[in-house]
């Protein structure tokens, strides 16, 4: 099956980054598809990588990273909530005049159209969050 | 491009948390797919059509009069629970007048918004082919 998945919750503060990392380890590992995975809300404070979370803890980032990199995982990150958050790539960072950028590698900065496409190109299109 | 029944579930009251808000910024950005999308609003979430919000007391930007202009984005299938509206001892009247144009009868104006009971709504929402939960 096809799915899509949808992230709406920041990591640490909520377990859904997780549960979402979880169901989509454990799909690619049962033979699923993963078409897109789309970060809103808080969520998109995942894609940073400026997050430096103790060393004995998870590194949700880099869960992702690994992940995305194993199996060509589309992560997109939701642009206008990106914005209000301040989650930027280069070329956002140098459109708004700003003087860093945080976007981790694997992530893009996308816009909301591309959930909409997920929910039509995926079987299934799954939201963790509350 | 397939077309599908899309279904934006809000449930969250307007002011608070961002889910309002950024529910109906993809319900605007959707409406560009073609798609067959309609809104259900239930739980606190039915507070986001009150009419006459007033929220300069609390600093934030008033985003309720663009639920209006769902009706031009042919966003035209207001689900409200009926439930939800009166456990908050709401009406009908306490929300915004929405409505759109109906091309094949004159542009005639119909009204948006449809009460439904819990059951309905759950025959509604079964029927979705995809739920976006706000």
């Amino acid at each position: 099956m096809k799915f899509s998945i949808q992230i709406n919750e920041g990591p640490y503060q909520h377990q859904s980054s997780d549960t979402a990392y979880q169901f989509t380890k454990a799909a690619l590992e049962a033979g699923h598809e993963i078409f897109r995975v789309f970060f809103y809300h808080d969520a998109v404070n995942v894609a940073t990588r400026l997050a430096i979370p103790p060393q004995d803890d998870r590194n949700i980032t880099k869960l992702w990273q690994e992940l995305a990199e194993q199996h060509k995982l589309d992560l997109v990150v939701c642009i206008a909530a990106a914005q209000r958050r301040g989650l930027l790539d280069e070329a956002e960072a140098k459109r708004q005049g700003k003087d860093a950028n945080n976007i981790a590698t694997g992530f893009r900065i996308s816009g909301l159209g591309q959930l909409i496409e997920a929910g039509i190109q995926a079987d299934r299109l799954i939201v963790f969050g509350d | 491009m397939a077309t599908k029944k899309f279904m934006y579930v809000n449930r969250k009251a307007p002011y608070g948390t961002v889910y309002a808000l950024e529910s109906l910024e993809v319900v605007l950005i959707g409406a560009a797919f073609e798609q067959d999308v309609s809104v259900a609003f239930m739980d606190d979430g039915v507070y986001q059509l009150v009419k006459g919000q007033k929220t300069d007391g609390i600093g934030m930007k008033n985003f309720s009069p663009t639920y209006a202009a769902l009706g031009d984005y042919e966003v035209t299938k207001i689900y409200v629970d009926k439930d939800s509206m009166k456990e908050r001892n709401l009406s009908l009247d306490d929300l915004q007048h929405l409505v759109w144009e109906d091309e094949d009868e004159d542009y005639a104006e119909k009204n948006s918004i449809k009460l439904v009971s819990r059951d309905e709504l759950a025959k509604i929402l079964d029927e979705q082919d995809v739920l976006l939960n706000f």
